[in-house]
């Protein structure tokens, strides 16, 4: 196949050049032993806007022994924390300047509005590079006191090795960003699965990588199907570290590959149904927004989506109203276009997924209080969907639709809220609407907000939501190893004993 | 209206034009001192005028705390988060590094430290601490605390408000960065006092944070004199810090002043006698190296300065022979030349203070085994200098000399040496020489320093903590440490349930 295809932004006619080749030591490549490839579609159109190649598994063989040469020779230990956060800083740069094109590339692939795409999604990305260039050469370990007059001892936080990062489709660039920028400040090396649905912005990233000046081999991008890619990095004998966002079910094979294979270190970032509660002493607009915020945002394509909201008898009707008004106001349509605020979702298959789990809401005797109709003509398109009189058993209430699907409940005390929220295998986010403080079991309580994330606050699941922590200083832990190393200088062994 | 200062290098190692303005800089302008005071700036390669600047003074102090607190309290401190200060540091390190030769050459002409030098070293390093701590700005963390189910506790470190800042002439532009960095970082707006013999760097850098685009009041730098302009920092009753680099004298007064105005807190590196232990089982070669890095870098105008070398008898003459001839390699002259190893000490007063130091060497009997004497006729260059058979009592031993002069002492016992190496007032730095690992690590952890460098010598690095033991200072500099002196902690505790 060609080596890039130009890919044509409908809104400006620009034209964007997007290398196809798998990227391994810093050049894109054809497969080794595959003619498969992988078919891009704009989901506001459902136009095909080009193919790549796709990674077969002897590919991600090529990859992980490019990764593993560079952390032995030009990475890992034998480069500093200042080059290291030197070169995130150049790479942070590089991605600041094409800010307008990724965006595009963004919008074209995955649908969402194109101002999001620039100033949230690229530009809390170059964020996220910029704050992990900084920790670069501050990984510090300890010295430890045993005995001063015979021993030292002192902990080093090496990088674990090679990692293999395996990212979603509903914020690319971002995944990427947030798996690439820790990894790369500790030190290790990565192969990078981008999501079989969306890789043209990671092999857009790449051609920065090269630019950056980061040595061969240090990021490898593989774009490939889950089955075929994904798979091969888990239960590869020779990758240290796995890091994947996605399912949860998808979640537990790689925990049982990385169990079979080499017992490689695992974290997970999987799915959610989190919870919004509204007490009454909320200030019931702002409430409202944030709730409308938490499901549509992104389409409702997030993990810590707000999908499910219980809000106190005392209020329920008025707050309902005022929702309901909120959801209307969002226009969902094509990226391109100034007035959308949110666009399709990303595939036919996510479109089928999301419209059958509001069937079954209508069948299982929920209420439809906003949407539940299907639009005509192209564009995998779901306007917000708001369900009422929900019972814990429902589909809709149980399982993550990542759609704008919100179930909408009701209580009367705090320790009922609180059950509510909590009876879910998932424990991912939680929002807290009230002006009186309480406890709560989530790991990601938002307290009069929802859904803002910063880069140096950690991010991650309790439960059935994930293994690990994203983001601040936690996300360190995840690349590096503690290496103890204890220095006799005054003891003397007698033997025997 | 202040000058602007002009000066065009047509050098052999740098060609350029420097210029900016001389004024004080304060609330984002350059302004003229507030009694109309000037301060020659003088080369000390000649003794001549280069330009002169404006003096501040106590009441334009006033003026930079007033613009300093209000920057604090509206767009600095806890209203800008700590992202914002991390990307104006980066820019501003970024801009350094556009003018790295400018401020090499601007160095050199000033202190009279070679050109090479200025910008390998001092430059790179200013450079790197600004970097450094702009990657700190967003990760100023807290910790929360269990105590019981009806509490959340938490700490925050905060800015502590207005900080002074007062800063020596040995490495102007390496230690604004080194007193900047963590200072700004930590969310402080800061008013900081160059040296009055060296503030031509200062500045350059003051006309970069405007380009960087700090708020105005956020960095206010003011030339002018330590009984003026120091004296009204350390007493200042809004000034919640001060951080003084200097003599030990001096920082006595600081730390002396703060207790009996406001209680600001005070962070003081002073001065050295490092001792330098060359055990017998060392790479003599690197050993010898790394002691004329340890007490020649800088003129010896370094405050961890090797400036007691302490040799085992075995190698004693082998080692007194390589060192005397490495020393005698070392080519003195224009800073500008590009074999230039050493230039002139900063200034009139300090060739006098060495000079005086090499007299009472002689009065008291040592033997000049090297130098020991002015170089050249002009400017105040001091030949390398090394002193034996030398008695623990001389001044040359007890006293920071601050110039290129090192004392060479005989030892045989471990125990003894490293009695001998602790038996100072000071405290800040230390080295090793050894092949011996045991030895190494057993030795440091005796040396009561600061600093213990093992087969090296004046090793600085933005990420590794600097400061003294005893009377070299209190508080460090550099790594993560300095965050501590530039934050206070807060502990919030919230009820949840505790009823009375």
């Amino acid at each position: 196949m060609a080596a890039s295809i130009q890919v044509t932004v409908p809104a400006t006619g620009n034209k964007i050049s997007v290398p196809t080749g798998l990227f391994i030591n810093n050049q894109f490549v054809p497969s080794v032993d595959s003619q498969e490839t992988i078919e891009c579609v704009n989901p506001a159109t459902e136009e095909p806007i080009g193919s790549v190649v796709a990674g077969s598994v002897k590919d991600i063989d090529v990859a992980v022994a490019a990764a593993r040469e560079a952390f032995k020779t030009t990475w890992g230990k034998n480069v500093t924390g200042i080059e290291r956060g030197r070169l995130l800083n150049k790479l942070a740069d590089l991605m600041e300047r094409d800010a307008q094109v990724l965006g595009e590339l963004e919008c074209l692939n995955n649908g969402k509005p194109l101002k999001i795409a620039r100033d949230f999604d690229v530009g809390d990305s170059v964020a996220c590079l910029r704050y992990y260039a900084g920790w670069a050469d501050k990984i510090v370990g300890q010295s430890i006191e045993i005995d001063s007059k015979t021993k030292f001892a002192f902990t080093k936080h090496d990088p674990i090795g090679v990692c293999a990062q395996i990212i979603p489709w509903n914020y690319p660039i971002n995944m990427w960003a947030w798996k690439v920028a820790p990894a790369l400040a500790c030190g290790c090396t990565i192969v990078m699965k981008p999501s079989e649905f969306t890789p043209l912005t990671a092999l857009k990233l790449s051609e920065l990588i090269v630019e950056a000046g980061f040595p061969p081999g240090v990021v490898n991008t593989i774009p490939s199907l889950g089955s075929v890619g994904g798979a091969a990095l888990s239960s590869h004998k020779d990758v240290d570290k796995i890091a994947f966002t996605g399912s949860t079910v998808t979640g537990r094979k790689i925990m049982a590959a990385a169990a079979m294979s080499n017992l490689k270190k695992v974290s997970l970032e999987l799915g959610g149904k989190s919870p919004h509660l509204v007490f009454e002493s909320a200030d019931l607009d702002q409430a409202a927004n944030w709730v409308a915020l938490g499901i549509l945002y992104n389409t409702g394509q997030d993990c810590t989506a707000g999908s499910r909201v219980y809000v106190q008898d005392t209020i329920y009707d008025k707050f309902l109203q005022i929702l309901i008004g909120k959801a209307k106001e969002l226009v969902i349509g094509d990226g391109f276009d100034e007035k959308s605020g949110g666009g399709p979702v990303v595939s036919k298959v996510q479109y089928d997924k999301v419209w059958s789990y509001i069937e079954s809401g209508k069948q299982e005797g929920a209420k439809l209080a906003l949407g539940g109709v299907k639009r005509s003509g192209k564009g995998y398109f779901v306007d917000p969907t708001i369900f009422t009189d929900i019972t814990p058993e429902m589909k809709i209430v149980k399982e993550e639709i990542f759609g704008p699907v919100l179930s909408v409940g009701k209580f009367s005390t705090e320790e009922e809220a609180i059950r509510l929220a909590n009876d879910t295998t998932y424990g991912l986010g939680a929002g807290l609407h009230s002006m009186i403080v309480s406890a709560h079991t989530f790991k990601q309580v938002w307290v009069n907000q929802y859904n803002l994330l910063y880069n140096n606050v950690p991010f991650g699941g309790k439960k059935q939501s994930g293994i690990g922590r994203e983001l601040g200083s936690h996300a360190l832990e995840e690349y590096t190893s503690v290496k103890a190393i204890q220095w006799n200088f005054g003891e003397k062994l007698d033997w025997p004993l | 209206m202040p000058q602007t200062f002009t000066y065009v290098f047509d050098t052999p190692v740098y060609k350029g034009t420097s210029s900016f303005s001389t004024g004080i800089f304060i609330n984002g302008k350059f302004q003229d001192g507030s009694e109309g005071g000037y301060i020659d700036v003088i080369n000390p390669t000649n003794g001549k005028v280069i330009t002169k600047v404006s003096e501040g003074t106590a009441k334009d102090v006033d003026v930079a705390v007033e613009a300093a607190q209000k920057a604090f309290d509206t767009v600095w401190g806890l209203n800008c988060p700590g992202f914002e200060r991390g990307k104006l540091l980066y820019k501003l390190s970024e801009l350094m590094t556009a003018h790295a030769d400018e401020f090499a050459a601007l160095e050199a002409l000033d202190n009279g430290k070679t050109f090479g030098w200025a910008r390998k070293a001092d430059i790179e390093a200013a450079i790197g601490s600004i970097r450094y701590y702009a990657g700190w700005a967003d990760k100023i963390q807290g910790n929360t605390i269990e105590t019981t189910k009806d509490k959340i506790a938490y700490t925050t470190h905060e800015p502590l408000g207005v900080v002074g800042q007062i800063i020596p002439w040995n490495f102007p532009l390496m230690m604004i960065s080194w007193k900047l960095g963590p200072a700004l970082a930590a969310g402080n707006t800061v008013i900081l006092k160059p040296s009055e013999f060296t503030p031509l760097t200062a500045l350059l850098m003051a006309q970069l944070t405007v380009e960087a685009g700090f708020p105005p009041g956020v960095v206010n730098i003011i030339n002018g004199y330590g009984t003026t302009v120091g004296h009204a920092l350390s007493h200042h009753m809004h000034v919640e810090k001060v951080a003084f680099t200097g003599s030990t004298l001096i920082g006595r007064k600081v730390l002396e002043a703060a207790s009996k105005t406001n209680l600001k807190d005070v962070s003081l590196e002073l001065g050295g006698k490092s001792p330098n232990i060359i055990f017998d089982d060392c790479d003599i070669e690197q050993a010898v190296n790394w002691t004329v890095h340890g007490i020649f870098w800088n003129h010896g105008q370094a405050c961890c300065a090797g400036s007691r070398i302490f040799v085992h008898e075995k190698i004693y003459d082998d080692f007194l022979h390589r060192f005397t001839e490495k020393t005698k390699s070392l080519k003195i002259g224009d800073p500008f030349a590009a074999d230039s190893y050493q230039g002139p000490q900063v200034s009139q007063q300090q060739y006098d203070r060495i000079m005086s130091y090499i007299d009472s060497g002689k009065e008291a009997g040592a033997t000049v085994h090297l130098g020991g004497s002015r170089w050249g006729n002009e400017g105040y260059f001091i030949e390398p200098t090394i002193f034996t058979e030398t008695k623990p009592d001389m001044r040359i031993v007890q006293e920071e000399i601050f110039g290129p002069v090192g004392v060479v002492i005989k030892f045989h016992d471990d125990d003894d040496v490293i009695r001998q190496a602790n038996d100072t007032v000071y405290g800040l730095a230390s080295a090793i020489f050894t092949k011996n690992i045991d030895r190494a690590l057993k030795t440091s952890q005796r040396l009561r320093a600061g600093t213990t460098w093992i087969n090296c010598a004046n090793q600085l690095h933005a990420q590794i903590p600097f400061g003294g033991f005893k009377q070299s200072g209190i508080g460090r500099e550099l790594g993560e440490y300095a965050l501590q002196h530039y934050t206070a902690v807060k502990a919030v505790h919230i009820n949840l349930g505790h009823e009375i």
